[in-house]
């Protein structure tokens, strides 16, 4: 069993607004404990697994991308692919050296995305998941390049695409050739495409920027996770630009329900099953392809 | 490298009274027929398209236009495409495509708007439909950076068969500012973001995503006589190629921008 990342909790959630952390009492000293930012609930991090990292109240905590998945895909069915692509400082960006070996030590990962082949309640496909605890999820050369042989390879064996989307944007510290990532991408999806092949894009909190403005928004269907932000724009910059507060609920995955840009919102609990449903109905030969 | 330090080409780039599209189009061709509207929910004025004769071949044209004056930048929202621009510019695209007629897109914004309503009409999902449907467009696009070639904003006219580059236009994945104060958090590093970030037209050279920088020297209308000839000779040159080699060569224009690009001299 692959181990990598397992013991990490995303710092993100601890990170927010500096709570004093729970009285300690004898019993659970060595209890390890999140606080939930929605319901103040506080949960035993060995607990969280088993509730698919979802607290009681509904609120999705973020998960890692080898738990995701451990949740999604069937025991031993995920082989993961291109995990030999290096990531290279090629612009000689000030601090990238540096940022990138961090980002090695935090999330257990050797980049942003993971890809691979798995099943889903016995459905084949091909799958990405992009990793938050790896400099946030930023898509550069490497995270594009993995995206764009995974499609290339589903596009090549006729395989439907399962990606799981977590990304603050391109990787600043690539230049332009992170922003040609986008461009890349999209055309390979478009390719994909183009072929009648299957693409299911699943947002989770948070898909902004590069992300959202290339492969995240290109999927067949778009599936978000509940309370996800989604948005191209930064909520400060927008904000910043507008001179205006944004309102309550604004880029949330909610939200873009409302405004016509995604299909559905499936909680964590229920997304093996709707996916894998997915998967079946849109299997070639299946019944559905009336010619 | 000529005219300065990066920032100064940022400045450059930015600069009041520098040449905006509408000049370009003026001088480079004839007949120009502004064509408005996304056919979804309004005209972008940052985005301006049409129809033209390029030395006697029909062209679509599609452009951002920054304005010139304050009231005419004001009115073209400092050249920021809201999601239907992007969508008009799309729209434009397929008729060209339709049509067999070339498309030559001129790019100068510092982005797409950053706004309530551009979130709320999808400008995320407006950029990446752009991408999707440009690299399988079946009919030949060179894109030309006039000035500021900002992010998402700017790529999603410039999913093209080549990229020209003005002398002191410039094209990054982040502002300079939005460098220095994410990343360093210091808004006083920008000159030093400027340079990290290889944003120079002969940056772009360097790392293949220009295949031309164009010489800012002599008059402008020279300059524009020449750009109308070279473009007209780019697209005779693809008159005869078949439009699946076409969409193949663009895909593969941008499928090298792996790790394989490595420029020995940053
Ligand atoms: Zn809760």
């Amino acid at each position: 069993m692959d181990l990598r990342g397992l013991f990490k909790r995303p710092a993100n959630e601890l990170e927010k607004g500096g709570r004093t952390p729970a009285e300690a009492t004898a019993a659970d000293t060595f209890e390890v404990k999140r606080e939930c930012p929605s319901c103040g609930a506080k949960i035993a991090e060995s607990d969280l697994p088993d509730m698919y990292y979802v607290c009681t109240c509904g609120h999705h905590f973020r998960m890692n991308a080898r738990q995701r998945i451990d949740f999604i895909c069937d025991e031993g069915s995920f082989t993961e692919m291109f995990s030999d692509l290096e990531t290279k400082d090629i612009i000689n960006f000030p601090g990238y050296e540096k940022k990138l070996r961090e980002a090695r030590l935090s999330s257990g990962e050797d980049e942003a995305v993971i890809c691979g082949t798995a099943s889903v309640l016995g459905h084949k496909c091909a799958v990405f998941v992009m990793e938050s605890l790896f400099m946030m999820g930023s898509m550069g050369t490497v995270v594009g390049e993995r995206i764009t042989r995974l499609f290339e390879y589903a596009t090549e064996q006729g395989l439907p695409v399962v990606g799981f989307t977590v990304s603050g944007g391109a990787r600043m510290q690539e230049g332009i050739l992170s922003l040609m990532q986008m461009a890349k991408t999209s055309g390979a999806v478009k390719l994909h495409s183009d072929a009648g092949n299957f693409y299911l894009t699943v947002l989770t909190d948070p898909t902004t920027g590069g992300v959202t403005a290339s492969f995240a928004m290109l999927g067949d269907i778009i599936m978000a996770e509940p309370g996800a932000t989604v948005g191209f724009a930064g909520a400060r910059v927008i904000e910043q630009t507008i001179r205006k507060k944004l309102p309550q609920g604004f880029q949330t995955a909610e939200f873009l329900l409302e405004h016509g840009f995604i299909d559905i919102i499936t909680p964590r609990s229920e997304q093996k099953r709707v996916i894998s449903t997915l998967l079946a109905m849109h299997e070639k030969g299946s019944g559905g392809d009336i010619s | 490298m000529s005219g300065g330090t990066p920032y100064d080409k940022v400045m450059l780039a930015r600069a009041k009274g520098r040449a905006t599209a509408a000049e370009y189009i003026n001088r480079i061709f004839t007949d120009f027929i502004e064509l408005h509207g996304d056919r979804h929910f309004a005209d972008d004025k940052a985005v301006v398209g049409g129809v033209a004769y390029l030395a006697g071949m029909p062209v679509t044209v599609i452009s951002m236009e920054k304005g010139k004056d304050t009231k005419s930048k004001v009115y073209r929202n400092f050249g920021a495409p809201n999601p239907e621009g992007y969508n008009k510019a799309l729209r434009l695209m397929r008729q060209a495509e339709k049509f067999s007629r070339p498309v030559v897109c001129f790019v100068d914004t510092a982005g797409a708007f950053c706004g309530l309503g551009a979130e709320e009409r999808g400008q995320g999902r407006a950029i990446a439909q752009n991408l999707a449907e440009m690299i399988t467009l079946k009919t030949p696009i060179i894109s030309i950076f006039i000035g500021e070639g900002g992010s998402g904003g700017a790529l999603a006219l410039a999913c093209s068969d080549e990229v020209w580059m003005m002398e002191n236009a410039i094209y990054s994945v982040i502002s300079p500012e939005g460098c220095a104060s994410i990343l360093w958090k210091d808004s006083k590093k920008v000159k030093a973001a400027a340079q990290s970030l290889r944003l120079t037209a002969q940056d772009m050279q360097k790392l293949q995503v220009a295949e031309k920088v164009i010489p800012e020297k002599g008059s402008f209308d020279a300059c524009c006589r020449t750009m109308a000839q070279d473009l007209r000779a780019a697209f005779d040159a693809r008159r005869d190629i078949p439009k699946d080699e076409l969409i193949k060569t663009r895909y593969e224009r941008f499928r090298k921008y792996g790790a394989q690009i490595v420029p020995e001299d940053f």
